[in-house]
């Protein structure tokens, strides 16, 4: 190997491939060597040679309108974006000690955390996958920690199964494994599988349960070292005179290990936008869209209220009032890309087909609510050795998740204290910040229940159904509504084209929206052109 | 306020509760939940529809408006607002399969007679399950 010719790395030949046959072939390319296939990401859009003085307004500066503005500004158009808020960002947000938050209805929180500490009450966790958003986050100097996603000490409590006790996860997964394998090896032994298996494949499957799943000789999961060394023992291994490990004893029962909670919580982890590794902006999550508005930094009008979007042959009218003031405005553009959520969209005077509004009135928004609760010390690290990832309970807060930085520090730490959903986040919605703290607190002192409300220093609630710039957390499309309306949405209505995590089939998540609004301005430079 | 949110609680969870299994897709967190499920009028607006049309009925306005049922005279006949729970409406999502016809006819009789309204011909289970369709497939 020290002379001649040596085989181009894996790396080299991509590059080449990229080189001579541009993204599109790197990317089939890729995919043929059997990588890359997890996003649709192939680079940023790269647009260019805008039409001298061509105006593009976009309504909203969360990320996809943000990065909208970005790409077109960059390809040569004039760019200008109306946003509600007096705070870029949308529900790219953070909330830290001295805020101010006024939900819908009028209550009012100011928020009480320490300094350096915040709760996100929208995205919260960023997927390697998502390479959109991982891109630009490099592009714009975000600095990303690990998010401590999968923690095998995290508590699972069901109401309804090991009494109502928490259990930690390892222990109740290596009994849920343990007691399938020794089931599947029984129907084996008992030659039930006889049909369907061959010999070979039964003998490698019987080898694969008592592996995996901690069977002894006789294919029995019993409490032994074996099963200890995935669920935890009653004495751990140590030094010295009494070094020798001692095997917990208590196994869960089939029964309460059948209990919803625990596969759930197990296959929780197994959906490919859930799996490790995951991250988090240092600071906050808002640090994502402060860079972001950093770079369209003049573009923004604050506290604009848009009330009807016009167009004809010659362009786009936006009508849009001062919040403070109440100041009646219009601006003109020749283009318009709108990211407003679809539940305010529906209510404005739209100069756009019936196919178009029937699209925009056909997605229901969620509204999950999030819960930061403020302790004055990191019980969790220091009593139950739980350094980031999450608890899961069936009770209305769904779980706890622990912060995934400054680890071992002494003093005040902000746990979420609250991710919910469906029926128990309309519950806690309902409630007054002040109703939803004690919810959150009665609630998550059956995990902890020696330290919770002894350590509770102050808290914030976020429900997003009451959120005043989206009446809703993400837009949740059905099946038939997809079918019916989704390709109407990302159309293009003339000179109006729509972007936002509502125009993508990864509803909920930021890369949605970027890929969205890569996807929109792509197709506007391309009809801007034509044009 | 605590005593009786944790009495409320209590005495719900003997009702059977609804398990709801995590969406396919979207950013919420893992496992089950059993929200306490809640049976009179009263109740399943509290916790329910609360959520966004507040306390008093009285709605809010922000970038968008949430609208009233408080005086409302769209709720004078009786199939317009079954539609509206069972099938929803621009953000709001329906709630046929989330709740049951006898959720939603309760709920219904409930706000038609309360709030400033006065529409005293109760809604029933079978007024509900005229209008409200099955569930659509759901997924993000």
């Amino acid at each position: 190997m020290v002379s001649g010719v040596t085989a181009p790395t894996r790396r080299q030949l991509l590059s080449a491939i990229a080189k001579v046959g541009g993204t599109a072939a790197l990317y089939q390319a890729m995919t043929t060597l059997g990588h890359a296939a997890e996003t649709q990401f192939h680079g940023p859009p790269n647009l260019q040679g805008a039409r001298p003085g061509a105006k593009v307004i976009v309504l909203g500066a969360g990320l996809a309108g943000m990065l909208a503005a970005f790409e077109l500004r960059k390809a040569g158009y004039q760019v200008q974006i109306l946003e509600f808020q007096n705070r870029a960002g949308g529900r790219n947000w953070s909330l830290r000690g001295g805020d101010v938050y006024t939900e819908l209805g009028g209550a009012t929180q100011k928020i009480g955390f320490s300094q350096g500490n915040y709760l996100n009450p929208g995205p919260w966790r960023i997927p390697h996958h998502h390479r959109t958003l991982l891109h630009y986050c490099k592009q714009f100097g975000v600095a990303l920690e690990p998010f401590i996603q999968f923690n095998h000490s995290g508590w699972v409590h069901s109401s309804q199964a090991f009494g109502g006790k928490p259990v930690r996860f390892n222990a109740a997964a290596a009994d849920f494994e343990g007691n399938i394998a020794e089931l599947l090896a029984k129907s084996i032994n008992a030659k039930a599988l006889d049909e369907a298996v061959t010999q070979e494949d039964r003998d490698k499957l019987l080898e694969a349960l008592k592996g995996w799943g901690m069977l002894d000789n006789d294919y029995k999961y019993s409490a032994s070292l074996r099963a200890s060394s995935h669920r935890g023992f009653e004495r751990p291994g140590g030094g010295g005179v009494d070094g020798a490990p001692i095997p917990s004893k208590d196994l869960y029962s089939l029964h309460d290990v059948l209990d919803p909670q625990v596969w759930t919580s197990m296959a929780f982890f197994m959906g490919h936008e859930m799996q490790t590794t995951m991250f988090q902006p240092v600071g906050g999550m808002d640090m994502i869209g402060k860079a972001f508005a950093k770079q369209v930094d003049g573009l923004i009008t604050y506290g604009a209220k848009v009330s009807q979007i016009a167009q004809d042959d010659k362009g786009v009218t936006v009508s849009f009032t001062d919040v403070a003031t109440g100041k009646a405005s219009q601006a003109k553009a020749d283009w318009c890309v709108c990211t407003i959520p679809l539940g305010i969209l529906g209510q404005m005077d739209l100069q756009v087909t019936d196919e178009m509004m029937a699209a925009i009135k056909a997605v229901p928004y969620s509204g999950q609510v999030k819960i930061g609760l403020e302790m004055k010390r990191r019980f969790w690290e220091e009593d139950d050795f739980i350094y980031g990832g999450h608890s899961f309970t069936d009770q209305e807060i769904a779980l706890i998740s622990y912060p995934n930085n400054n680890m071992f520090k002494d003093g005040p730490a902000v746990l979420l204290g609250a991710f919910a959903r469906d029926m128990g986040a309309y519950r806690l919605a309902g409630m007054t910040p002040e109703q939803r703290i004690e919810a959150a607190l009665a609630q998550g002192s059956v995990i902890h229940p020696g330290s919770y409300r002894k350590e509770f220093a102050s808290g914030a609630s976020v429900a997003w159904s009451r959120v005043p710039w989206t009446l809703g957390c993400c837009a949740r499309w059905s099946d038939d509504a997809r079918k019916e309306h989704y390709q109407t949405l990302v159309g293009m209505d003339r000179r109006i084209v729509l972007a936002g995590e509502h125009a993508s089939y990864i509803g909920c998540w930021m890369e949605g929206a970027l890929l969205s609004s890569i996807d929109a301005i792509t197709r506007l430079h391309k009809r801007a052109l034509e044009a | 306020m605590k005593t009786i949110l944790l009495a409320t609680a209590a005495v719900s969870l003997l009702a059977v509760p609804a398990v709801a299994q995590t969406p396919p897709s979207g950013d919420t967190g893992g496992g089950v939940v059993r929200a306490p499920k809640p049976i009179t009028g009263e109740q399943v607006y509290g916790a329910v529809c609360q959520a966004c049309h507040m306390a008093d009925a009285k709605g809010a306005t922000g970038a968008g408006t949430i609208p009233a049922l408080a005086s409302n005279p769209k709720l004078a006949g009786a199939a317009y607002p079954i539609m509206v729970v069972a099938g929803g409406k621009g953000a709001m999502p329906g709630f046929a399969g989330t709740l049951s016809n006898a959720q939603m006819a309760e709920v219904l009789t409930y706000v038609r007679t309360h709030f400033g309204n006065s529409y005293t011909k109760p809604v029933t289970e079978a007024d509900v399950s005229k209008i409200a369709k099955p569930p659509a497939a759901g997924g993000h």
